[in-house]
């Protein structure tokens, strides 16, 4: 069974974050970058329904620019056997339309008989390219998946669905389209075999053209970004315990009118 | 039809709109009423009944397109986001809007790769500008905001629950209710069943008004009966940061933060959490924002409203007396 699993490099939470000079996009200098999250559920995820089977190939597919090679490099040393770079300028200002767009095209290439996505990448926290895929590829498409299994004979997969209130389980016919939730599992670290391993595994270069895409304008662009407005400085209520809970709770009444 | 601003109704699947509706037609009918259009609601639903058709005209739906079949429940983006694309093309609206809910930001994608159109996931504002909308959608982890415009109508974006000021229920005013016709797509994908969460008997973390958190500084999950006790006497939520989560004190989806819920309450009350950014970025657009937390220190007074400098186990039955005291009156 072959297993897809794509991801994006995103700056660590913890970096500081500047907007460029052009005011629509940050400035990289000085990022750290990791794999989003929510990317490594679903690559965990996948490595496991292959180690289940006993047999497949995982492949890790990334969009972006040289860097995100370095991400890539990392999902080979969690365990998945290759990896496929989308490298090419018309995709520099990427949208999500345009993105989902290129990665479609990839997976109808490879074909595999599961796609899986994060639930969401943690820079734009857009959380749409994975059902917006589905789409493109006219697949059967479950989101925020915390659990799932694979029947026997790879044709379907049962899925439990976070949604308002509960879970909801599915079954789908494969190939289809999930994204990952935190819960799903516990991402593994990469071993040191893993890691000197990953340096011999294939991490193959793909062209716009190689697809069958151009460069297009994107659907939704930024205008641009800005720092939050401050919020107004806040009150440190003092005083014993009792009379500052006192305090508060007017205050949440009379001033904020919070309650 | 040019001038449309569509709302896509989330319902509790009782035939029912959610109050969040209020807040998904309040937005849109203000821009409607700038751009000269109107809103509108789309509902797919197996039943709607006769109340809840009433109250999207009082939210101020001035039509309701009304697609009622079995098939539309449970919700299933292969039916759905066809549907919705055929209504789009026959009607050319400006603007499609959902909500942020399990289902709505699924179809919402859906929708917009099958349309070729942009989809401004998660918005904080809206705003019309010289005739085009802008939306603010909050980024890198509620760090920065995000200006973005569209390349063609429609206008696709889902809203955050919470923000958007709702519509003043209209008494009486009626939305005429039209049932267009479909083509309805074959279901793929099959319920096996739903599995409803342990009821705490408190309200829903996205949906609820206050919401009262705990991280490490409780110290272990049998603290979390403290917050629970107070939630109840404020019709609270129980959130939890993803350090009280990570040790196992409360399952995964109380968690706000980064890799968890964003919340958006009227009011947080944030005690024994020290304010990661990854914690900031789930509950940074709530309105009031309260910490109770012993480390003077904390991020999270940077951008509290107000706080307490204290030991929570002292000053959280104190607060509940207080806001019992409150209520009462």
């Amino acid at each position: 069974m072959k297993i897809l699993v794509m991801i994006k490099q995103v700056p660590d939470t913890a970096t500081q974050v500047k907007i460029g000079p052009d005011g629509k996009a940050i400035d990289t200098a000085g990022i750290t970058w990791i794999v989003s999250p929510y990317d490594e559920y679903a690559l965990e995820e996948g490595l496991r329904i292959k180690e289940k089977r006993g047999q497949g190939e995982v492949v890790a597919v990334a969009l972006g620019p040289d860097r995100v090679k370095e991400a890539l490099r990392s999902c080979l040393a969690m365990g998945a056997d290759r990896a496929i770079h989308l490298n090419d300028p018309a995709w520099e200002r990427a949208d999500t339309l345009m993105t989902a767009r290129a990665l479609a095209a990839a997976i109808k290439q490879e074909a595999p008989a599961l796609a899986l996505f994060g639930r969401q990448a943690i820079d734009d926290d857009m959380g749409a390219v994975g059902a917006a895929v589905a789409e493109l590829l006219g697949w059967p498409c479950a989101s925020w998946i915390m659990e799932e299994s694979v029947d026997e004979a790879g044709k379907a997969i049962r899925v439990g669905r976070q949604v308002e209130g509960g879970l909801e389980l599915f079954d789908l016919p494969l190939p289809a389209v999930v994204s990952a939730q935190k819960g799903l599992n516990e991402p593994r670290y990469p071993t040191l075999k893993g890691i000197m391993g990953a340096k011999k595994k294939e991490i193959k270069d793909v062209k716009a053209a190689d697809l069958g895409l151009t460069a297009e304008a994107p659907a939704l662009s930024v205008i641009k970004l800005e720092t939050l407005p401050p919020r107004p400085p806040g009150r440190i209520i003092q005083g014993e315990a009792a009379d500052a809970a006192k305090e508060l709770v007017r205050a949440l009444r009379e001033d904020a009118k919070a309650i | 039809m040019a001038g449309s601003f569509w709302c896509l109704v989330e319902d509790d699947r009782q035939g029912n709109p959610k109050k969040v509706m209020a807040e998904v037609l309040g937005e849109a009918g203000r821009l409607a009423s700038q751009a000269g259009g109107q809103a509108e609601a789309v509902w797919l639903t197996d039943k709607a009944t006769e109340a809840g058709i009433k109250q999207l005209g009082e939210w101020g739906a001035k039509r309701v397109l009304l697609l009622e079949n079995p098939a539309f429940a449970p919700y299933r983006g292969e039916v759905w986001a066809p549907v919705l694309a055929e209504l789009c093309l026959k009607e050319s609206p400006q603007a499609f809007f959902g909500a942020v809910t399990a289902r709505q930001r699924e179809a919402m994608a859906r929708l917009a790769a099958r349309l070729g159109a942009g989809l401004s996931a998660d918005s904080t504002a809206l705003a019309l500008e010289d005739g085009t909308l802008v939306a603010t959608r909050p980024v890198y982890a509620g760090k920065l905001l995000s200006k973005m415009t569209w390349a063609k109508m429609p206008w696709l974006a889902t809203l955050r629950p919470n923000v958007f000021k709702p519509a003043d229920s209209q008494q009486g005013a009626v939305a005429p209710v039209e049932k267009p016709a479909v083509t309805l797509p074959a279901a793929v994908m099959s319920l096996v069943e739903r599995r409803e969460d342990s009821s705490t008997g408190l309200p829903e973390l996205a949906e609820a008004e206050i919401i009262v958190s705990g991280g490490r500084g409780l110290k272990g999950p049998e603290n979390f009966a403290i917050l629970e006790s107070l939630a109840k006497a404020i019709g609270a939520a129980v959130g939890a940061s993803r350090a009280a989560v990570d040790a196992g004190w409360r399952p995964h989806r109380f968690q706000i933060g980064q890799t968890g819920r964003t919340v958006s309450p009227k009011l947080y009350l944030g005690f024994g959490i020290s304010g990661a950014i990854q914690h900031l970025a789930g509950m940074r657009t709530s309105k009031v924002i309260c910490a109770i937390n012993k480390d003077p220190e904390a991020p999270i007074f940077k951008i509290a409203d107000y706080g307490i400098v204290g030991d929570l186990f002292e000053v959280a039955p104190l607060l509940e007396q207080e806001f019992k005291k409150l209520l009462e009156k």
